[in-house]
């Protein structure tokens, strides 16, 4: 008769045990090697690195392959092993302008200092499901093949291109330079950074946890929210792709017993600038306001996203309007975590059996009390 | 990788962490204290603010018990035991009276708790006024002004409507008259016991990162109205395994014409009753 409430301890092995078959599926196959996952799932490994918030490929590539390809069991896991790794210090603030870039698009200007570069893009591919998409006319040749795991020497890699510039100036900096920029606090914070895993999301939130919020924020919802604002839930107007830059910039850090900064690394990012038109009659001068995004890996939807999203998240402050959710940044910061919500909403799952009969108890005395006998209708 | 951790997961600036943020919360009672919720190995809503507090809590001689919906053998509860068999090596026990900490999931034991016992409730959403107001920034002032005239005017539009309050669990408390606390997912038939409890309640809400807490023998009164005060759920029948019939009943339908029988929903405490020992 206690069959309803006993034998979990039973049921969780038996079911960690069939996880395990499944993952491992038919045994007649090959197992897929971490080599491979970095290497031909490279931008699902980016995505991992991203929301995970970890930039560490060999652990974004076992989660991958331990969660069976699903990509939130994935962010899951390198999260719950990142917050325990320990902080030694911060880095000095990467610089982009001097990004060994493989891409880099702007949708403002045709020519832009440094050039704009094409680089790896599905943008101008059709999506016709190939047999062998290595094989035919549109594929790269093996030696052309670059990997995480070995960054790109541009100069051996990219023969067939002409080298990249050592440095590319930010192309807002055409606007700036013609005073049509807004200025918004764009100093790097530096030691005093806080650190969103670190402390609570309070509201009002400082624009550093708000771009940290949304860079490891739910790929999905920030691009769905992002685009409510592109269809009138929000901006009143179309935004520009100031910038958009994919490449690899060295991390460099001061370990306060040498004094002198290291290069201790090199990192994948995207970084996008998106510029909207503001001339609102209350305030001074027209002009543009930025929106900015920076994301690990490649992943140039979710940098396009958060910049639209950390434009109209500051337009609270300006003008105190959170009449659409991609302008509330409480909305928006509170329900961007992918393990946060599928955590909360998968809860469900336990058992709610008390509380289930909390409300039986109350709707069987409510109905009691409304039986004819006892004088109600 | 390295695939070493500390005892009890979380390493020690972590737990430190979180103590600090626990003495605040015992220096206000029901005030919710912002902290930095880690990340856990377990998914958010399972528990994680719970695990947090148990493990920044646990020594080497601690005896822990986990229970949820009332059972020790429940997956979630034999999980969250089997982390810190796990991680921390320490003794379980079903027993409620030898256990020093009992983290819970919606229920607090049948057998009244001691002093220097700790219990520690999951909680999942931390805020009592969250339905009301779901603006964390409002709310924070609706605390600090001591404004809680819209939680009132709730419960009497539910007698207006319902003839009867209608929050049948998280039923809201006020604290040291002060603060209204959610006491967590628990029955209010549960609300009693933490009125001036012997015992240390913590409560800890990993995704909203807020812990809050109840000291020993403090005031916890179940918010209502003069002509319309606070009242337990009844059953009209007895445990079908130990009789008892002060206690929270669960139904089992046990077949398939939906026959119905009521059992104890603490299953330590209905084999304590009923005679069986342990296992």
């Amino acid at each position: 008769m206690y069959v309803a409430v006993k034998g979990g301890e039973k049921a969780v092995k038996n079911s960690q045990r069939l996880v395990a078959q499944k993952r491992r599926g038919d045994t007649r196959l090959q197992k897929i090697s971490m080599d491979q996952i970095t290497n031909q799932l490279g931008l699902g490994v980016d995505r991992i690195m991203a929301e995970g918030s970890l930039y560490d490929i060999t652990a974004a590539a076992m989660a991958i392959h331990q969660a069976q390809g699903d990509m939130m069991e994935a962010v899951f896991l390198v999260r719950a092993f990142r917050t325990t790794l320990k902080r030694f210090g911060n880095s000095i603030p990467v610089q982009t302008t001097k990004m060994t870039a493989i891409r880099r698009v702007s949708g403002i200007f045709k020519d832009i200092p440094g050039g704009q570069i094409l680089g790896p893009t599905y943008d101008y591919t059709h999506r016709l499901i190939a047999p062998d998409p290595d094989q035919g006319p549109d594929a790269g040749s093996d030696r052309h093949m670059e990997t995480d795991t070995a960054p790109p020497n541009h100069a051996a890699a990219c023969e067939d291109i002409s080298p990249l510039p050592e440095e590319l100036p930010r192309v807002i900096d055409l606007l700036q330079a013609q005073g049509l920029l807004q200025q918004d606090d764009i100093r790097p914070p530096g030691d005093a950074a806080e650190d969103l895993t670190r402390q609570p999301l309070a509201f009002p939130v400082s624009r550093s946890l708000r771009l940290q919020a949304l860079a490891r924020g739910d790929e999905g919802f920030i691009l769905g929210t992002a685009y409510s604002l592109q269809r009138g839930f929000g901006l009143d107007r179309h935004p520009f792709l100031g910038e958009l830059k994919v490449g690899y910039v060295a991390v460099r850090y001061t370990p306060p017993e040498l004094g002198f900064d290291i290069h201790v690394g090199r990192m994948k990012l995207t970084e996008c600038v998106m510029v909207n038109r503001q001339d609102d009659a209350a305030r001074k001068a027209a002009g543009f306001e930025t929106g900015y995004g920076l994301v690990f890996g490649q992943n140039e939807r979710k940098a396009m996203s958060m910049s639209l999203l950390d434009r109209s998240l500051a337009a609270e402050k300006n003008t105190g309007k959170t009449d659409y959710p991609a302008r509330d940044p409480e909305f928006i910061l509170s329900h961007c975590d992918n393990v946060e919500s599928s955590g909360f909403v998968q809860h469900l799952k336990l058992p709610h059996y008390v509380d289930f009969q909390s409300e039986l108890v109350f709707i069987r005395n409510r109905r009691k009390d409304h039986t004819p006998d006892k004088g109600n209708r | 990788m390295p695939l070493s951790y500390n005892f009890a997961y979380l390493d020690e600036q972590s737990k430190k962490m979180i103590r600090r943020s626990i003495l605040k919360a015992i220096a206000i009672p029901g005030f919710q204290v912002p902290f930095g919720g880690r990340e856990m190995p377990l998914p958010y809503g399972w528990g994680t603010g719970g695990i947090q507090l148990t493990a920044a809590v646990i020594g080497p001689d601690d005896r822990l018990k986990v229970i949820d919906q009332g059972s020790d053998d429940t997956v979630n509860a034999i999980s969250i035991k089997a982390f810190f068999k796990k991680t921390a090596g320490i003794e379980t026990t079903e027993d409620t009276e030898r256990a020093t900490i009992i983290q819970t999931r919606h229920r607090i034991p049948e057998t009244p708790l001691q002093n220097g016992q700790i219990m520690v409730f999951q909680v999942p959403i931390p805020e009592p006024l969250q339905f009301i107001e779901p603006k964390k920034s409002q709310t924070v002032k609706m605390h600090g002004f001591e404004e809680y005239g819209s939680m009132h005017v709730k419960l009497y539009e539910d007698i207006a409507k319902f003839g009867r309050i209608a929050t049948a669990f998280d039923y809201p408390v006020q604290v040291h008259q002060r603060y209204i606390m959610s006491p967590s997912p628990i029955p209010k038939y549960d609300n009693p016991k933490l009125h001036r409890s012997p015992a240390v309640h913590l409560f800890g809400a990993g995704r909203e990162k807020r812990i809050y807490a109840v000291p020993p023998y403090t005031d916890v009164v179940s918010l209502d109205f003069e002509d319309y005060p606070f009242e337990l759920e009844k059953w009209d029948g007895a445990c079908a395994v130990c009789g008892s019939t002060d206690s929270f009943l669960d139904e089992i339908i046990t077949d398939d014409t939906g026959t119905r029988m009521f059992i104890c929903s603490d299953t330590e405490y209905c084999q304590k009753k009923s005679g069986n020992t342990f296992s």
